[in-house]
């Protein structure tokens, strides 16, 4: 049980710099999920602090003991891989005890903690297997179950479900959400799946290009992204972007329609500039098929060109402002190809991004 | 109905035709050998006869009890020899194990300047046929006192063994995952634990075929043995063949019992260890 927290931390290779001085503060017992496309430096960031990468710059302290030259075995963290990692030349119950007999604890003790953590993870009936017996899902289980024999301080899990099949992971998913009520502990989890992070997550850290771009609770970081790109990152479908430029007391979205500018952000823009507008397919609704809409709002006509039907609701592909965008039908009804609808734009659920930092303007 | 048939037909004679010919194949592969314990087990006459006599017409065990006698009828220092090549083959395959799998590791896991170049000059070393060695190598042998020394063989086989582990076990641990050593070090290994409790074991097969090449590659070695041994305190079995060759005659039923005494050591060796060569082969010959 402890704190990790990472002080302007740099990873170069040779001269190639692949994390920029990150900070991080993570609680004790907190879950935080480090998301992000690949090569944005979240498997770096998570490989030192498990002492696998060396630090360029800056200080990383677990607890309360600064960690940067120790290695792996002196850091007290557990850590799942993304290819589980289990020694192949031994059994469930070996590679379950492995850790303990390295540090030469007494049999009994390693006999107690393997069986404790079999338990949790129903592993029990498999204990005699050697890995390459085992499917996919349990042999996730058993790097899980490597890890809390342990008790370590910090667990590490590096993308631990993108070898497995959708059902599978959606499954461990859960398991792992509970496992982490279960043994109370300080977890960093490394993964590329946006709906993981959200799922998972106390707080989430987007990263792309070696920087962190948002740090926040799931919520928040939906509902408030701080650019285009946590913009489009966090959340499915990925929020639309238009842009356009002020004018008055307007926004007029290049080459399409002209909304009001939403109150939340009034004060924040000045006449002529460049800016983006940000909305979800939720906030995008054709009318009679909207959710009931206070303040402002703003309507328009559209062409439908696709439809996705999910059943509760169905998704619309159009086009406005030159640019491909979704909405969502509720008390869905078919809709044609090519058939042209009002639709409604929720303005207070907007978001507006200045267009040359990209950065929110809420 | 007719159509099948001539299709099962087919398959039936291509499959006659696969066993004859695997049959030829094995026949070139083996008569030698086969030729060879059956010599050794008939009189001179028989072995020399022309036509030869596929059918001995008798078998004895006189070139084996000429063998172990003494020194004047015909008897060689089998147990001799046989002593020589084990020490020789065993600490010299030990020695090219051991440096094979410090530089198969280093290649396999380790980034370093030069390494490519390290490398291809290493297999360029086999490239060199190993007889073109002899002159020079008995140069330095004879100048460095150690010709005619178990020491200057093991030296030379070690050198000659250490390219192709090398090469090998480095394809073996490039099949381990290297996660399998980081996620040991998580769990409380140091560096070397990491490898002789994981890496090492799961690596293991590709060590042990490794090992055999060497060790058939020192146990069978002629050409080099033949110049840099001369006593009977340093002659290897393959040299102490030519103990059955006199200035006029050749002694072939008594080379033939030398052979077989030669083979038998090998041939357990292959048994034991032929799951592990056949994986070896497979496994570790993938990579380059």
């Amino acid at each position: 049980m402890a704190q990790v927290l990472l002080q302007n931390v740099v990873k170069k290779y040779g001269s190639m710099q692949v994390v920029h001085g990150i900070d991080l503060e993570i609680e004790d017992n907190e879950f935080v999920v480090l998301v992000g496309p690949s090569g944005c430096g979240k498997s770096t960031t998570l490989r030192m602090i498990a002492g696998l990468e060396a630090i360029s710059e800056g200080d990383i302290s677990i607890g309360d003991r600064i960690v940067n030259d120790l290695p792996p075995r002196h850091r007290n963290i557990s850590m799942v891989f993304q290819n589980y990692a289990l020694y192949p030349h031994m059994s469930v119950r070996e590679n379950l005890g492995f850790s303990l007999k390295i540090a030469k604890r007494p049999q009994e003790e390693i006999d107690k903690a393997v069986d404790e953590a079999a338990q949790i993870l129903s592993l029990s009936e498999y204990m005699d297997r050697k890995p390459g017996a085992l499917s996919g899902g349990q042999r996730q289980r058993v790097a899980m179950g490597r890890a809390i024999v342990r008790h370590p301080e910090v667990f590490l899990f590096d993308e631990p479900l993108s070898n497995l099949d959708a059902k599978l992971r959606t499954q461990m998913r859960t398991e792992i959400k509970k496992l982490h009520q279960k043994v109370k502990s300080t977890i960093v989890y490394v993964t590329h799946d946006q709906v993981e992070a959200m799922t998972l997550a106390d707080r989430i850290v987007i990263m792309r290009d070696g920087y962190i771009e948002q740090v926040g609770t799931p919520l928040e970081v939906f509902e408030s992204p701080a650019n285009t790109f946590v913009a489009t990152f966090i959340g499915s479908p990925p929020m639309n972007l238009l842009e356009g430029q002020i004018l008055g007391s307007n926004i007029a979205l290049d080459g399409g329609p002209v909304v009001e500018i939403p109150s939340t952000v009034k004060a924040k823009v000045s006449e002529g500039q460049k800016v983006i507008l940000g909305f979800r397919a939720d906030n995008l609704m054709p009318v009679g098929h909207s959710m009931p809409m206070e303040g402002e709002f703003a309507e328009f006509e559209m062409t439908v060109n696709l439809s996705e039907p999910l059943g509760t609701e169905t998704l619309l592909f159009g086009s406005l402002a030159g640019k491909e965008v979704q909405a969502k039908m509720l008390n869905p009804r078919p809709v044609k190809n090519g058939e042209r609808l009002q639709f409604t734009l929720d303005l207070t659920r907007c978001h507006l991004f200045d267009a040359q930092t990209q950065q929110s303007l809420r | 109905m007719n159509e099948n048939l001539q299709h099962r037909i087919r398959a039936q004679l291509l499959k006659v035709l696969h066993f004859a010919t695997l049959f030829v194949a094995m026949a070139i592969i083996c008569v030698p050998g086969l030729w060879v314990v059956l010599n050794s087990f008939r009189p001179t006459v028989e072995i020399m006869a022309k036509p030869p006599v596929w059918i001995p017409g008798e078998l004895n065990l006189d070139n084996y009890r000429a063998m172990f006698g003494a020194v004047g009828e015909g008897g060689v220092p089998v147990l001799q020899y046989f002593t020589n090549s084990l020490i020789i083959s065993v600490s010299s395959t030990l020695i090219a194990i051991l440096v094979g799998m410090a530089g198969g590791y280093a290649f396999a896991r380790y980034r370093f300047k030069g390494k490519t170049a390290v490398f291809i000059g290493l297999m360029l070393t086999r490239a060199v046929p190993g007889v073109s060695l002899s002159l020079p190598l008995f140069i330095v042998m004879a100048k460095t006192g150690l010709i005619d020394t178990h020491l200057g063989l093991i030296l030379v086989y070690v050198a000659l063994n250490v390219p192709f582990t090398i090469w090998l076990i480095d394809g073996f641990f490039r099949q381990v995952p290297i996660d399998l050593a980081e996620a040991a070090e998580i769990d409380g290994c140091t560096r070397w634990q990491a490898f002789w409790k994981v890496e090492f074991p799961v690596a293991r097969a590709g060590v042990a075929s490794a090992g055999i090449f060497a060790f058939l590659t020192s146990w069978n070695e002629y050409a080099l043995a033949s110049q840099l041994t001369r006593s009977t305190f340093s002659k290897t079995m393959p040299v102490g063949l030519r103990d059955f060759t006199s200035e006029f005659t050749i002694n072939w039923g008594g080379m033939c019992a030398l052979a077989v005494l030669m083979i038998i050591p090998a041939l357990i060796l292959t048994f034991l260890v032929q799951k592990h060569l056949i994986a070896g082969l497979t496994f570790g010959g993938v990579k380059g």
